[in-house]
């Protein structure tokens, strides 16, 4: 999610592959326990997010990733599944996340992304500009994450 | 860490800094975010970033770690005077995150976190929700930027 394009790998996907309306399936990752503590261990340590009598007691009712896990695993099923390959030339942010529903262990969480609009740049002829939101849900179709953002992505050259 | 009255809007927070050495910058991509000019220094190099970069969400992930030990901090004070002590909730999510400049191998990053508004929650009667706005600086340059919500206690009746 940042500006910078590999040019070396084949390029499958431009702007113009990107159609308002369009949902893409990013896959899906299920959280495991180690990764979950081993994450806040890291960047977040809180207690919530550490052991199960600290998450019960808390608002989040049991053991629960940190919202900050939840959206790196975001990128990198991301990065896997339609950044590779694509004329990606990052995003300048986000402009909105929200953690809907705490993610518990052995949760599955499967991504989409719903192209919302396109739109191309006055300014940058070579520039697309992608609104786009993506929603992470669990197994029982319930959203944990939602976001929307701005990708920026290189459009097809012409022959 | 504090009781939701306590926040005062302006009041700003050093939250002290993060250096993003390369290998860290390479370990996190790989894990979260495996894109050729966070892996590798060449790549980099050779994108719009002119070095290698840290993922936009290790730059956020940084944050998070230097606020909860900011909290920590905080918390250890006041269960030393003792009394009820309150407990921060999680947050309900983040509005306008902004990585404005590109973090390189090397670069030490600079927090602080605002307070904006301390109101109750509509839902909830024991618990508020504080809004603040954070930024990160290399030198005297903003390179991040998000305004963040973070589920705060209510002080319940004569708590100190």
């Amino acid at each position: 999610m940042s500006e910078g394009r590999d040019t070396m790998a084949e390029t499958t996907r431009w702007f113009e592959d990107f159609a308002p309306g369009a949902v893409h399936d990013l896959g899906r990752r299920t959280m495991t326990r180690d990764e979950i503590v081993a994450f806040a261990a890291d960047w977040d340590p809180q207690p919530m997010h550490l052991d199960e009598a600290s998450g019960e007691a808390s608002l989040l009712g049991g053991l629960a990733a940190s919202g900050w896990h939840t959206a790196c695993v975001l990128m990198r099923l991301f990065a896997d599944n339609l950044l590779a390959g694509s004329a990606s030339l990052g995003s300048p942010g986000i402009d909105s996340l929200k953690w809907l529903r705490p993610v518990r262990p052995d949760d599955t969480l499967a991504l989409t992304m719903t192209v919302l609009d396109t739109r191309t740049s006055a300014k940058r002829p070579r520039l697309g500009l992608i609104s786009a939101r993506f929603d992470m849900t669990d197994a029982g179709g319930a959203t944990a994450l939602t976001m929307t953002c701005t990708l920026m992505m290189e459009r097809r050259p012409t022959p | 860490m504090r009781w939701l009255d306590e926040f005062v809007p302006g009041e700003t927070f050093a939250l002290g800094s993060h250096t993003f050495d390369a290998d860290a910058i390479v370990a996190f991509a790989r894990d979260f975010d495996p894109q050729p000019f966070h892996l590798d220094e060449d790549a980099g190099r050779a994108s719009l970033f002119g070095g290698l970069a840290a993922s936009g969400w290790h730059v956020a992930c940084a944050w998070m770690k230097l606020w909860i030990a900011h909290q920590s901090r905080a918390m250890a004070e006041r269960a030393a005077r003792g009394g009820l002590q309150p407990i921060p909730g999680p947050s309900p999510g983040f509005d306008d995150m902004r990585w404005l400049r590109p973090v390189l191998a090397g670069d030490t990053v600079a927090y602080t976190t605002t307070i904006l508004a301390a109101r109750p929650s509509k839902s909830r009667p024991e618990w508020g929700i504080v809004d603040t706005t954070s930024e990160g600086r290399v030198a005297d340059t903003v390179v991040f930027s998000f305004t963040g919500h973070i589920f705060m206690p209510t002080r319940p009746e004569g708590a100190a």
